[in-house]
């Protein structure tokens, strides 16, 4: 299964230099600051999840990484790459070629799923890979067959998404995200969209992703235990910053911070 | 200035467009509810009468009925002059179109308002003049302003059963001066300023039977 | 006579069954300039449509002026302007041609704010995809957005052809000879013109009548691939 996936440069080499780096990175919509001087790094392979309350800014994150969101001041770099260009313009001053450049690293799955509804399972997954990367429609498809089977939805390739259960669709998001062989797969919210009883096929496709390859993962979540599961580092947001991370195990059982305290009491009653 | 010298006889045209434009949407408005009310809540004869009215002026060509009524009510005895001829054709036209817009907003007003009505034993008037129409009248405005617009550009058909308005004008001085570009230049931008002009009166009447029918901007979202 | 047709003033009906093979003929050119402005109409709607949305104000905001004036002036007065001033500009087309550009020229305004709808309304979890997926604006456009619009869109669009349909007479004032050109014609050399502007009130609202409903039919077969139609 791991040829499915893009080669990842061994860990020992990368430890060194982090794949994803926030520096001072300020975000504001209007008079509302979303990001405070954020600081954040993500070590190649790690798995890092950011919980929270709502509309504390950990989509935003994603966002940003993701080239969707523009943001006002400090430094993003992704794999080395830095987001803003020295002489760039518009919002995310940078040219839509670096843009191109920096989104070929990363993939994501959105709370929505967001399938293309006229194309079929196959075509969601194929599309992009022969569209952006320039594969043959044989080799694509011969890819999207195999992140299917992953998915467990190789069957339904002929289908239209609105044919699928929510939790299916969202399996095939994550192929078409993976399809693309990105370094960073970013989830925002992946089961928040969910019916209940659909999000643990969900989250077993992603825990399996996360056990068995190492591409590095950033998540949002509100599923706590799943959370403490799959993740190397977990981080709690609140208001725009990082106010404690730590291994799931510490954040879990005895967060340092008040907040994180009432926070998971909150969430976990 | 060359242009300069056509503006007095064009401003005469762009008058007799105004007058004509005017008297065909309010005469149009007027046959557009009666018509559209008649479709929803007349009987089969009313509401038959007024389908084929609709029907028969939407799906000919006004200037096909304009040159029909031209030649047409002479021969009934009725010698209206041109500018009779041209206000009738368009009110005909215009209210016909206008009618679909009346039925269509009736038929939203969502069932329950009617069966909350008749639960309260309010009578047909009284629950189409009290309940129905307030709601209706409120989603009929936007159409109506595209409608007011269209009137004042089919209103310059009329040129062509030899009324002096804008477009009459404009074609006189052309064949006189041969000053293409400018007449046709001038023109344009002066159905241009009309049409800007009763867009915003649209929007203010608009504004006013929101007030009127005391709803929030956003009621029907 | 006329296209080697004479006509029968006996009564009204021989009269009107007279002059309908001529107005059959008027009928074609009428059709004919129908689908040519209305292609115009539709190509030119979808450029101005974009450009609408270009990331470039003064385009975005030129365009929108452009489509402003075409939208707010009338069709006649538009055709007198192209039927006049392109040759003083040494720019001589055929009536018919000038006349189906001014018709597609009307229509790309109303065209183009269907298109903005219909783009309007593709959900923007549907942009974001495509970003995700790194795709450019142009392959968004071609492979996300286009196809998803285009169903959607068909009815209005539908509808506009009609209403196009119905003012092609306007072109028999540039010498264009479709049915309502052709009926004034008879009427001024037999001096009876109510027989022949009915039969051309009467066709039109035949074909109108089909139209309706065939535009009614292919809205019925189309929700087609899973896009839902609302």
């Amino acid at each position: 299964m791991n040829k499915v996936l893009a080669q990842q440069p061994d860990a020992a080499s990368a430890a060194a230099a982090p794949v994803i780096e926030f520096r001072g990175v300020t975000k504001r919509f209007g008079a509302l600051t979303v990001l405070d001087d954020f600081n954040f790094s993500v070590a190649p392979g790690e798995k890092v999840t950011l919980i929270g309350p709502s509309g504390s800014g950990k989509s935003t994150v994603l966002r940003i990484l993701m080239t969707l969101e523009p943001f006002q001041e400090g430094q993003l770099t992704l794999a080395g790459i830095p987001y803003h260009e020295p002489n760039g313009k518009g919002p995310f001053r940078a040219s839509d070629r670096h843009l191109h450049q920096i989104r070929s690293h990363v993939g994501m799955v959105f709370q929505s799923f967001n399938l293309f509804p006229h194309m079929s399972v196959l075509r969601n997954v194929t599309e992009a890979p022969v569209a952006v990367l320039g594969l043959s429609r044989a080799e694509a498809e011969c890819r999207a067959i195999d992140l299917l089977r992953m998915v467990g939805l190789a069957d339904k390739k002929d289908q239209y998404p609105a044919q699928l259960s929510g939790g299916q669709q969202q399996r095939v998001a994550i192929a078409r995200a993976l399809a693309m062989r990105p370094r960073v797969l970013l989830f925002d919210e992946p089961t928040s969209a969910l019916d209940p009883q659909l999000v643990g096929e969900v989250l077993g496709v992603i825990r399996n992703l996360a056990s068995e390859h190492d591409l590095t993962m950033l998540l949002v979540t509100h599923e706590m235990r799943f959370a403490r599961e799959v993740s190397d580092r977990v981080c709690f947001f609140d208001k725009g910053r990082i106010v404690e991370e730590g291994e799931p195990e510490r954040i879990f059982t005895a967060p340092a911070e008040p907040r994180t305290r009432e926070f998971l009491q909150s969430v976990l009653g | 200035m060359d242009w300069l010298t056509y503006l007095p006889s064009l401003a005469q045209g762009a008058l007799v467009t105004a007058w004509i434009t005017l008297a065909s949407i309010a005469i149009g408005a007027a046959l557009a509810f009666a018509a559209g009310i008649a479709r929803v809540e007349g009987g089969r004869a009313v509401s038959t009468l007024a389908l084929c009215y609709t029907e028969v002026f939407r799906g000919t060509s006004l200037l096909v009925q304009l040159f029909w009524l031209y030649y047409a009510l002479p021969l009934v005895g009725l010698s209206f002059d041109p500018v009779t001829t041209g206000i009738v054709g368009l009110s005909l036209h215009v209210g016909a179109y206008g009618s679909e817009i009346v039925r269509g907003a009736l038929n939203a007003v969502p069932v329950a308002q009617r069966e909350a009505a008749r639960a309260l034993n309010f009578g047909r008037v009284h629950t189409l003049m009290r309940i129905c129409l307030p709601q209706a009248i409120v989603e009929m405005m936007p159409a109506f302003g595209n409608l007011a617009i269209e009137t004042l550009k089919l209103s310059s058909l009329v040129s062509l059963i030899s009324i002096a308005d804008l477009t009459f004008r404009a074609q006189s001085i052309r064949n006189i001066t041969l000053d293409s570009a400018t007449v046709y230049t001038l023109t344009l931008v002066g159905y241009f300023l009309m049409s800007l002009v009763l867009m915003l009166a649209m929007r203010l009447i608009e504004r006013m039977v929101r007030r009127g029918a005391a709803f929030p901007r956003a009621a029907h979202a | 006579m006329m296209y080697g047709y004479t006509w029968d003033l006996t009564t009204p009906l021989t009269y009107a069954a007279s002059i309908l093979p001529i107005l059959l003929i008027g009928l074609t050119v009428t059709l004919q300039a129908a689908a040519a402005g209305f292609a115009l109409a539709l190509v030119l709607g979808l450029a101005f449509a974009l450009l609408r949305r270009s990331r470039i104000k003064a385009v975005a905001l030129t365009t929108a002026f452009v489509v402003e004036f075409l939208r707010d002036t009338p069709l006649l007065v538009q055709l007198f302007f192209l039927y006049y001033v392109l040759p003083d500009y040494g720019i001589t087309l055929p009536a018919f041609l000038t006349g189906v550009i001014a018709l597609g020229l009307q229509y790309s305004a109303y065209t183009s704010e269907v298109y903005r709808g219909g783009i309007e309304a593709i959900p923007r979890g549907q942009w974001e995809a495509a970003t995700a997926l790194n795709m450019t604006r142009w392959q968004t456009y071609r492979d996300i957005v286009i196809p998803q619009m285009v169903p959607r869109i068909v009815p209005t669009m539908g509808n506009y052809l009609v209403a196009m349909l119905k003012e092609t007479p306007v072109l028999s004032v540039v010498t264009v000879l479709e049915m309502l050109g052709l009926a004034n014609m008879i009427g001024e050399r037999t001096f009876e013109y109510l027989v022949p502007l009915s039969m051309v009130g009467i066709i039109f609202l035949l074909l109108t009548l089909i139209c309706s409903a065939g535009i009614h039919r292919l809205e019925k077969v189309l929700p087609k691939a899973g896009i839902p139609l609302r």
